[in-house]
């Protein structure tokens, strides 16, 4: 039960990420930093379904979160966390089309390594 | 799309520009995470623990100020992230806003004098090495919806 929850953490806080992202690089960039730009952000997120989907994701991965939290200790969510940065990364390349080269892939690989020693 | 619109005279000013603005957004997004997490975390153990499942206790926690500053700070968390999303890659922003982690450990170190194990101070140096590392890419590799365009 443990584990299956850890996995269902880890796919939909990834497939969230991947949601928004997609939904929001379609939705165009926030060009500037006003108020007034994140008030029209958030009006055309009501009516984008991809990142209302990766809300959608992101809940579901609360929720589980919660439920982990219920029966086990903090430290069992955290190998979620890590595996979330390397599917995150390996989905950038291949579904959002990002340049994944050897420097990202340290960086995540070392950021998922990091977040396991640090839960020690 | 606003890039476009620009002579290419001016496309440098504009890229130092952009990239000026999305890093001041991954500064935002990652002291936010911070401060509504503590303050959340601050809050929630004031309350207690709640074991029930009505609605109502959930409703009591909010009326405490810590809770409530931190729920504020996070909404400004998540719209600071998804504007920073619109600007720059997933691959980019991950390991870069990872920082947060290593400010909430050296903060609990220096304020709340929490002990931090060698295991920790490897995963610190880890995630810096990494946010660096992501640093050095450009922050965005893909074409902008008006790019894409024939």
């Amino acid at each position: 039960m443990k584990w299956l929850l850890v996995a269902i953490i880890a796919v939909s806080n990834t497939l969230g990420d991947v949601l928004n992202t997609a939904g929001m690089k379609r939705q165009g960039e926030v060009e500037d930093l006003r108020p007034r730009s994140f008030a029209v952000m958030v009006k055309r997120i009501l009516r984008n379904p991809l990142v209302l989907g990766g809300f959608a994701a992101l809940a579901v991965s609360f929720f589980a979160l919660l439920s982990l939290l219920s029966i086990s200790s903090v430290s069992f969510a955290v190998p979620a966390t890590a595996i979330s940065y390397l599917l995150e990364t390996l989905l950038a390349k291949y579904i959002l089309g990002e340049d994944v080269r050897l420097r990202r892939w340290a960086a995540a690989t070392l950021v998922a390594i990091g977040v396991v020693m640090l839960s020690f | 799309m606003q890039a476009l619109s620009l002579k290419p005279a001016v496309g440098m000013k504009f890229r130092q520009g952009h990239a000026r603005k999305t890093q001041i957004l991954v500064l935002v997004v990652i002291i936010t995470n911070v401060l509504g997490n503590v303050s959340l975390s601050h809050g929630m153990h004031q309350v207690g623990r709640i074991v029930s499942a009505s609605p109502l206790d959930y409703l009591r926690a909010f009326a405490n100020p810590w809770t409530a500053l931190g729920i504020c700070v996070l909404v400004v968390w998540i719209l600071s992230d998804l504007a920073l999303l619109s600007r720059a890659d997933l691959s980019f922003v991950l390991p870069v806003t990872a920082s947060a982690y290593v400010l909430v450990a050296i903060g609990g170190h220096f304020i709340l004098h929490d002990h931090i194990s060698w295991e920790r101070w490897t995963g610190i140096a880890f995630i810096t090495l990494g946010a660096i590392l992501a640093e050095e890419t450009p922050d965005r590799t893909t074409k902008r919806p008006a790019e894409r365009a024939p």
